[in-house]
């Protein structure tokens, strides 16, 4: 074996291990609640703890309507700087950024302050207005994701030619966008939409400070009072995300191929 | 020229501060052909997207079907376009391309199927209706493209070089078939080229555009064979340019490597005894060694040999001239040899007096 294939395999073994290591001890760990052998008990308690279920499906639908806010919000955008504005984009590309930089704290605190109740905008008033706020935070949080997921997608058609196409033949800016656009990048709108899933799910800060039964307050509480139940919602956690990843990775494979890049 | 069907009448586009078309007037007749030839920017493309309803002229108007259509979007123009790139739709098969249009019209379903079929027999595909642009050969997408843009039966018909992807074969083949086509169809038809076999095979006129002006129009065969310009000279086709400085305005007399030549009367257009004249010559009117009815006939050396298939290009050199000429291979004969003194010979009525 040559010195630099060795070098690379030792490096690759080395990130491996720091990677599974921790997840298989944590695996471990939450089979290991009933004394003396392994069992699924504590998945068991988890799965069947209401509170779970109720987060669990209160986070799920957030991260549905923020996934349509996301699509409705950069597909157009994107769309419309590559069409007709590229020399604004490292301008939308540094504002995109902003999330990553900014923690959310300050963003959820800036939100308190701007649309408590007695703000114009009056979000925080009621329950259904904080979850309206709750799903604009994360479509934010999940800003940088998905608009480079729909960019890199936007980049791999000739969308300029593609519009003109579409337009000399009689289509309007909505058949455009839903029959020509989106279908061509639906594989990448996916895979920001599943980004957006699995943060949206994990979240903490946003939904504890607005108070709502999401799923990432239900995870730190559990995590503070109980020995293996955390370990096994971890590990659930994980499965989820590497569900959305390995969605992404087959949906891939029915990506609409043009001319130059048949595979 | 019968009824005109689509007139431009003045028209100027500016970017900022270059203006791409100067003043652009022409009027097409219903069912005509015209091509826009040039060289890269030139303002062709511009003019058709012009057309087309992508670019908003700064100045002039643009009437299809006596309508002004200046202020209308791509979509109200009722207008057909095939792209360089095919612009095929990645997503949609070749049937669901070439019914693109109807269905945005809101055509019935029954019409729908009926005029794909009928297109895809037009264009000789009739078996590929359900595969994907990304399943066909570059000359079949573009077929498939053209199908796509007549299927809704445009007014008008635009092609903005729709043969420059393809290799050398499908190309000669495709400009054949979309002709027909186009003459089958009687559409009216704009046709964006920079190359001069193309528009000259398949144009019922040729707008040459220099500048971002309309150098020449006319029919191929004046376009190659009276030139109107330096430009369109060296343009289309290929052209030997001689000096000859004038001896005699009254007999139209000049002399070209110490021979006196008669040219037309009227060629000189003013020209003043001991001007010198640019003098045009194409290769298919000059001769190796003597041959009756050419009254001109000049001596020179043979500097270059090319064996193009069935034609031979034999470069002579003329004094400080050289010029090329065509001859006919005939494996009987053996090709001139660089070096050989040669003859050559041509009729002065030939000769174009460039301005």
């Amino acid at each position: 074996m040559k010195a630099s294939r060795f070098w690379a395999w030792l490096t690759f073994a080395l990130g491996a291990a720091y990677f599974f290591i921790p997840l298989i001890a944590t695996l471990e760990f939450s089979l290991r609640m009933r004394r003396g052998e392994y069992s699924f008990d504590a998945y068991r308690v988890v799965l069947g703890d209401m509170r779970f279920q109720e987060t669990f499906a209160y986070s799920t639908i957030v991260a549905c309507f923020t996934i349509v806010i996301g699509v409705l919000l950069v597909v157009p955008t994107a769309y419309w700087i590559r069409l007709r504005m590229p020399w604004i984009r490292p301008v939308v590309e540094f504002i995109t950024l902003l999330p990553l930089i900014i923690p959310a704290i300050v963003i959820v605190f800036g939100y308190i302050r701007m649309y408590g109740s007695n703000s114009p905008l009056p979000f925080l008033a009621t329950t259904r207005g904080t979850d309206v706020l709750l799903m604009i935070g994360y479509a934010t949080l999940a800003l940088p994701y998905m608009y480079r997921a729909v960019d890199t997608g936007l980049r791999t058609i000739d969308v300029r030619t593609l519009t003109e196409a579409a337009q000399v033949h009689g289509a309007g800016w909505t058949t455009i966008i839903a029959r020509i656009i989106l279908p061509n990048v639906l594989i990448a709108v996916l895979s920001g939409a599943f980004l957006t899933f699995a943060i949206v799910i994990g979240e903490f800060t946003m939904a504890s400070l607005l108070n709502r039964p999401a799923f990432g307050p239900y995870l730190q509480n559990i995590g503070a009072n109980r020995a293996y139940e955390p370990a096994a919602l971890a590990v659930i956690a994980f499965a989820i995300t590497w569900g959305c990843m390995s969605v992404i990775q087959v949906l891939s494979r029915f990506a609409p191929k043009s001319a130059n890049n048949p595979n | 020229m019968s009824e005109t069907f689509l007139s431009i009448q003045g028209v100027r586009k500016s970017f900022g501060q270059t203006t791409v078309v100067k003043d652009f007037n022409l009027d097409v007749a219903r069912g005509e052909f015209v091509s826009f030839l040039g060289p890269s920017g030139c303002g062709k493309t511009t003019m058709l997207r012009t057309v087309a309803g992508f670019e908003e002229p700064t100045a002039g108007r643009i009437m299809i079907g006596g309508k002004d259509v200046t202020q209308l979007k791509p979509n109200q123009r009722n207008i057909g376009m095939v792209f360089q790139a095919y612009a095929l739709f990645p997503n949609l098969t070749v049937a669901q391309n070439i019914a693109f249009g109807l269905k945005v019209a809101g055509a019935p379903k029954a019409e729908i199927d009926r005029r794909v079929e009928e297109m895809l027999g037009i264009i000789k595909l009739a078996e590929y209706g359900s595969r994907y642009p990304y399943q066909l050969s570059g000359g079949q997408q573009q077929r498939v493209a053209l199908a796509r843009a007549l299927a809704p039966k445009p007014k008008l018909l635009l092609l903005d070089e729709p043969l420059s992807a393809l290799d050398a074969k499908v190309r000669i083949s495709l400009r054949e078939e979309i002709r027909a086509i186009q003459k089958k169809l009687d559409i009216t038809t704009i046709f964006v080229t920079h190359d001069q076999e193309e528009a000259l095979s398949m144009s019922d006129r040729i707008v040459v555009m220099y500048d971002g002006k309309a150098e020449q129009v006319g029919t191929p065969f004046e376009i190659y064979n009276r030139p109107a310009t330096k430009f369109v000279a060296n343009f289309v086709g290929t052209l030997n340019v001689l000096d000859g400085t004038v001896i005699d305005p009254a007999t139209a007399t000049v002399r070209i490597n110490d021979r006196d030549v008669s040219l037309k009367k009227g060629a000189l257009n003013g020209a003043k005894a001991g001007d010198v004249l640019s003098l045009a010559l194409r290769p298919e009117a000059i001769v190796l060694g003597k041959q009756d009815g050419r009254d001109t006939s000049l001596g020179g050396q043979i500097s270059d040999v090319s064996f193009l298939g069935s034609v031979i290009r034999v470069r002579v050199g003329l004094g400080k001239h050289a010029v090329s000429l065509d001859t006919f291979n005939s494996p009987a004969s053996p090709p001139p040899v660089v070096g050989e003194q040669a003859e050559i010979s041509f009729s002065s009525s030939d000769l174009l007096v460039l301005h």
